[in-house]
This record gives structure tokens, sequence and C-alpha cells, in this order.
């Protein structure tokens, strides 16, 4: 059993919440105490109806107003996997939640309403999709009850479909059509669509391959924090305890700190207290080196075989997530996995419209939302990757110096 | 296969690396953390968590017991054991001294609990040591509040969330950057379902406190046919029905608001085969507390709970 991370951009009028709704019903994670609570909240409302999207909607003013503020998260499982929903709200002026909620995602599930077919939403999910690196998306057409199970209303969606596919570059694609409000093709397949040959969505959800998308052939293993016990019999006892990022590590291989550069070698590594041999990504560990070097947390170690880039300039995609903005010359910090160090805005290259991927240029600030190609500078170097080759390593926030709120992601280019 | 990968992790070393993961962001980033521990299996889950993550050193924080004072004794005789085999520091402090220093108003009535006044406590105390962060056990799971909250936690002066000013929290990079006098609460297991803890107990063969297991107990009878154990913290009347039966706890809270379930269930995998079977949450099954309105855990955590 593993664990799939997804998340699911849109709006309530696209279904989104009756469709996690429908999965926690259906996979019987929604509980009695729980559906009481709903039906008790429902009958609150004006149409009477039980409403599943309440599950999702955790905080009072989102329940008010009706509408999803924030990311929420939600589990369920299956005999296969366990699940992970991020549910994120698919408004633009939620861009940033939806930025979020994609950081940590394996798969998008895309919704699209049959009647609207692909609309400005659904190009900006995809684009997001693509810039966060997700490398699996399900189209699911929706609402499919409301256009008569039509297969060639969904034809028509899925070739409109395939020409974003296509310009973004997205790799694993599935498509399906589904009703989520009357659970056609959500945990069984449709008898009402025997035209479409494909599997369920939790089937598809519960077979997607993930084993790969772990590397395991760069070495990425950010220092967290050194263990000293400094007691009389563990005198010597030199731990450098993190998460392996990225790549395998044997005992006895060759590798260098960086971004200082040293050359040294693996003595010894722990998992849980207990020695190893070899230790592969995401594992949690602590490794002894050979040498008496100076490691401390933000200091990345590596194998020659594979080195990360050593930089002070940093050319990177920015979401910007505060409302106030990010003027060219502002200064920042910039945390890089364990690492912070201050950094400058040097340029502002273009905005990206995440609706279209026009770029449009001559920009002197960024506001809440937007999407910049931005030129940074940083204080002292990192060891960095471009975010397309090795996601783990490819992104960083920017935080603001004196508020110390999180005001900017960063992918790397 | 991916099962047959070598290089594979199931879901509990996910779950278990992601937390060790956070534990040691908490560790590095902070000055003065803090572990706070109930007595309950998700906070002794975290202390498992935390050998794994700081072993052979000690841990860089103490554990932190805020004492309702209404605790089952086989809770605390439990924690005071484990503490004493973990060799680490734990530090207790009281809700009785807080109300008597503080001149609170105990709340009244038949369940009265001192739930709701623990806050006033922890800030006490978050005050007193300085401390900068605190690690919960609280997980998404429980609550539709708690499914809002980030990982790092951020809380002003007087402890409090406000869930519409919510760092951003992307990928695995936790900001931990805070002003003097705020702090941080930061949630390791979020991601755990109740299950997901009893099955990683299982696992790593985790003592509990004996009350996690069936056992003979009186009860009262609530009007909501939950089952509250006899005990001088609850009001007993004459019209009550007091009953002995065989129960088991789901959560070990305070006595006067945690219910107990009917069980048989004596080990660990009895009691994971009844979990999964159980047709009411974890928090709808055992918390008093929780049912007073839709938004009580919204409310507590606004004002400074865990």
């Amino acid at each position: 059993m593993d664990i799939l991370r997804f998340i699911t951009a849109g709006s309530v009028d696209d279904g989104k919440s009756t469709l996690i709704g429908r999965l926690l019903y259906d996979s019987k994670s929604i509980l009695i105490d729980q559906m009481a609570a709903i039906e008790k909240q429902s009958k609150n409302k004006e149409n009477g109806e039980i409403d599943l999207a309440i599950l999702t909607d955790g905080l009072r003013a989102e329940r008010e107003q009706g509408i999803t503020i924030d990311v929420a998260y939600k589990y369920f499982s299956t005999d296969k996997r366990k699940f992970i929903i991020a549910d994120a709200p698919g408004h633009i002026q939620y861009t940033r939640n939806m930025v979020t909620g994609s950081s940590n995602a394996d798969l998008s599930v895309i919704l699209i309403d049959a009647r609207k077919g692909v609309i400005e939403q659904t190009r900006r999910h995809s684009i997001i999709t693509s810039l966060l690196g997700i490398k699996h998306v399900v189209v699911a057409i929706n609402k499919m009850d409301l256009v008569e199970f039509s297969e060639a209303r969904y034809n028509e969606i899925v070739k409109d479909y395939k020409s974003i596919q296509k310009q973004l570059g997205l790799a694993d694609v599935i498509f399906i059509p589904i009703s989520a409000l009357s659970g056609d093709n959500i945990v069984d397949r449709s008898g009402n669509m025997n035209w479409y040959k494909g599997e369920s969505l939790l089937h598809i959800l519960e077979n997607v391959k993930l084993n790969s998308d772990v590397n395991l052939f760069d070495v990425r293993f950010p220092v967290q924090y050194v263990i000293r016990p400094q007691t009389e019999e563990l005198h010597d006892y030199r731990g450098y305890a993190g998460k392996l990022s990225s790549g395998i590590i044997r005992k006895g291989d060759k590798v260098i700190v960086e971004p200082a550069g040293i050359r040294t070698a693996i003595k010894a590594i722990e998992i849980g207290g207990k020695e190893v041999e070899e230790a592969f990504a995401p594992q949690s560990i602590v490794v002894h080196l050979d040498d008496d070097v100076d490691v401390s947390r933000g200091d990345m170690i590596v194998k020659e075989d594979s080195k990360p880039k050593i930089t002070q300039d940093l050319e990177v995609i920015l979401c910007w997530m505060d409302t106030k903005p990010m003027e060219v010359g502002s200064k920042y910090m910039i945390q890089h996995n364990t690492k912070q160090v201050r950094c400058v805005v040097k340029e502002i290259d273009y905005k990206l419209n995440v609706n279209t991927l026009e770029k449009e240029t001559g920009i002197q600030s960024a506001q809440l939302n937007d999407v910049c190609k931005v030129l940074l500078k940083t204080a002292s170097p990192l060891a960095i990757d471009s975010y397309k080759a090795l996601r783990n390593n490819g992104g960083a926030i920017l935080i603001d110096e004196t508020s110390y709120v999180t005001v900017g992601a960063c992918i790397i280019n | 296969m991916r099962q047959m990968s070598k290089y594979y992790l199931n879901y509990l070393d996910q779950l278990e690396s992601e937390a060790i993961h956070i534990m040691r962001e908490v560790a590095g980033q902070f000055e003065r953390p803090a572990l706070l521990f109930s007595g309950g299996k998700d906070s002794i889950t975290l202390v498992r968590l935390a050998e794994k993550a700081f072993r052979p050193g000690k841990f860089p924080f103490p554990l932190v017991h805020i004492d309702t004072g209404h605790n089952f004794p086989e809770a605390l005789a439990y924690r005071d054991n484990l503490v004493k085999e973990l060799d680490e520091k734990l530090i207790v402090r009281y809700v009785g001294d807080t109300i008597q220093r503080q001149k609170l108003t105990e709340p009244k009535g038949k369940f009265a609990s001192r739930n709701a006044l623990q806050t006033y406590t922890l800030l006490e105390t978050i005050e007193e040591f300085k401390f900068d962060a605190c690690i919960g056990g609280a997980r998404r799971d429980e609550e539709k509040a708690r499914a809002k909250e980030r990982i790092f936690s951020v809380r002003d002066e007087f402890g409090q969330w406000d869930p519409k000013r919510q760092r951003p929290e992307l990928w695995n990079t936790y900001n931990g950057k805070i002003h003097k006098g705020e702090n941080v609460r930061a949630f390791p297991i979020s991601n755990w379902t109740e299950l997901d803890v009893w099955n990683y107990i299982k696992k790593e063969n985790i003592s509990l406190p004996s009350i996690y297991f069936a056992h003979e107990r009186e009860c009262v009878v609530t009007a909501d046919n939950q089952l509250v154990a006899v005990s001088d913290f609850i009001q007993i009347d004459k019209a009550d029905t007091v009953v002995k039966k065989q129960v088991r706890y789901r959560t070990v809270g305070d006595m006067t608001c945690t219910a107990a379930v009917e069980s048989s269930a004596s080990n660990i995998d009895d009691v994971i085969k009844e979990i999964i079977v159980s047709k009411i949450s974890e928090r709808g099954e055992t918390r008093i507390d929780d049912q007073v309105s839709e938004a009580a855990m919204e409310d507590r955590k606004k004002g400074g709970y865990f």
C-alpha cells in the first residue's frame, strides 16, 4: 500500500466538492455522525438536498458564504492506497491556494462541466498543473447526466482539451466521463455510458503508477539538524540528520558537501537508530562522514556524478502570494529546502497570463496571484536544480523580511 | 510491480519519514521548542517519532503536560513510566493552579470539563518557558477546522489561530520565522488518520495505557447514550443510570469529557478490527465537548487551543 496525493482544483459549480464528497461517501469514509451533521446543515440551506460540499468547507466563513477559501486536506483509503486530497478553490483570486495545493500533488484531477466544455478555468488549472510539475492528470468530464451521457459531446471536449495538453506538453493525461452527483464512473463503471471503455475514476486513482516518480539517481541530501549527544560514551558521535530528497546513498560513497564543495565519504548511515548499508529517497536518515568536516543545517550532501548548480543567480517562475506587491529591487529571505538566505529581485522578465500563457513584458511589480518570470540574486550561493529536472530541489519560498509571511513560491528554471 | 521494488516505501514508512522530517525542522528552526504530551495515543506516537528523529541524542525539547487534574490515573502512570524509560525531561503544569491564580470560573454542570481552560495553562506555560514552538499530535482527519490548519501553524501573542491569515505552505518547506511573543504549533502527524496511528502503533509495537483496551468499568449513560466513567470529577444524580460494562477508550482526554465505547477488544489487532468497521468518527464517538456547536473546534483554536 502506498500514498497518492492528488489535487482537485475547481469550483463548486464544476461539482468539485460533490466529487470529493462522492469519493469519501462511496469509499465509506464518511461516518454516521458526520453524515448526520451534513444532513442537519443541509436542512439549514434552502434547497433541502443533502449537500456533500459541506464536508469540505471547514471554516465558519466558508460555510456562511458557501465558498471554499483555503486548501483543505481530506483522507480516505481503499485496500490499495491511502489517498490525500488537497481540495483547493479554483477561481482566479485563489491561484495561490491552487499553487499551494499542487506543490505536493502526484496527480491533478481537472474537472470540466460537460455543458460548458473547456473554459478559461480549465486552461488555468492545466497551466498550474504543468508549472508545478504534476506528472499525472485526470481530466474528469463531469455532469454527463446533463448532456444525456452523450459520447459525441464527450469526444468534442476531449478533442478540445488535447490541444491544451499538446501546448503544455502534459505527458500522462487520462480522460473520463463522470457524473459526481449520481455516481457514474466514480467507483464502478457506469451502465449509462457503455461507449466508455476505460476504468472508473477510483480505479484510475488506485492504479496510477507512482514508483517511477521518485528520483533514485541524483543524490540530494539537505542537512536539517546535527545530532551530537556529547555524552561520555558517544563523545565523537556526530550525525547529520535529514530526509533524502532524491537518490540512493550507500556506505562508502564519495560525496561532496555543497555549497562549500568539501569532498568526503559516507562512513555510516542510520535509520531510526539502526545502522544500514544504504538509504533511498524519501527516507529520513542520519549520515556520518569520514572526515571531521564542517557541516551544518542548510548544507547539502550530493554525489560527484550528479552535481546541483551552485549559484547566486536564480531564474525562477514566481507565484506571488501576498497582498503587498513585489517590486524590482525588493529584498526577501529565500528558503530553499533547509537553507535560508537573503535575496533581491533583480528583474521581472515577464508576467505570465495563467489563462492564455501569453507573456506580458515591461512589468515593474507583481500583484497577489500574479505569476512572473523573475531574476533573483542571493546573498550567498545555493545548491539548486531546475524544478523540471528535480522537483524536490527546484522549489523555494520567499519570506517577507519584516512580516515573516510566506509571500512567494519559486519554481526554479 | 511497485511492491517488489527494493526502493519503495510503504505508506506507513512514508508517513513516518514525513513526520520525522517535520520534527527535525522544528529542532532546526526554533530555539525553545516543546512537545505537548497528553498521555493519549497520538502524543505517544509523537514520542516514538522523536526517538527515531533524535536518538542517540537527547530530545531537543522537553515533554510538556497540561494537566487538568481530571486525567485517567492509568494515563498518568503510563506517562511517568515512559518519561523514566526515555530519560527525558517532563514539565507538568496544572490547570487547577491557573484557575486559582487567574481566578477563572470553572464550568459547572453535569459533565463540566476543564478542557477549554487548558488553553489558559498552555499559554501561561508557553510564556513561562518562552517556548517558541509546540509540537502537537493533532491530525487533519479529526475535525473540519483541523483539516485547514498548516503543519507549521503560527499563533499570535495570545496563542490565537487566524484561519484567514495562514501562511501558504508549499512542498516540504516550512516557514517557522516568527516575531517575539508569537509561537508556532507544529503538527507532524497532520496527514495521519486514526487508523494510520493504530497501524503504526502495531507495527512499532508501542505500549499504550491500559484503558485503550477492553476492561470492566462503571459508567454513567448520558442522554446521547454515551458512556462516561464514574469518577470524582463528574456529578452523578439519582436519576442517572449507572452501568457496568466492558469498555475501551478510543481517545484519552479528560475523564469528564471523554466517552468510552463498548468493546471486547483486548489487544491491538482486535482494536484495529473494530475501528475499521466503526461507523462513527473518533471525535464523534468519544468527545462530549465537540458537540456543542458546528464550529466548536474552530472557536477553541482561535482562542489559543492547540
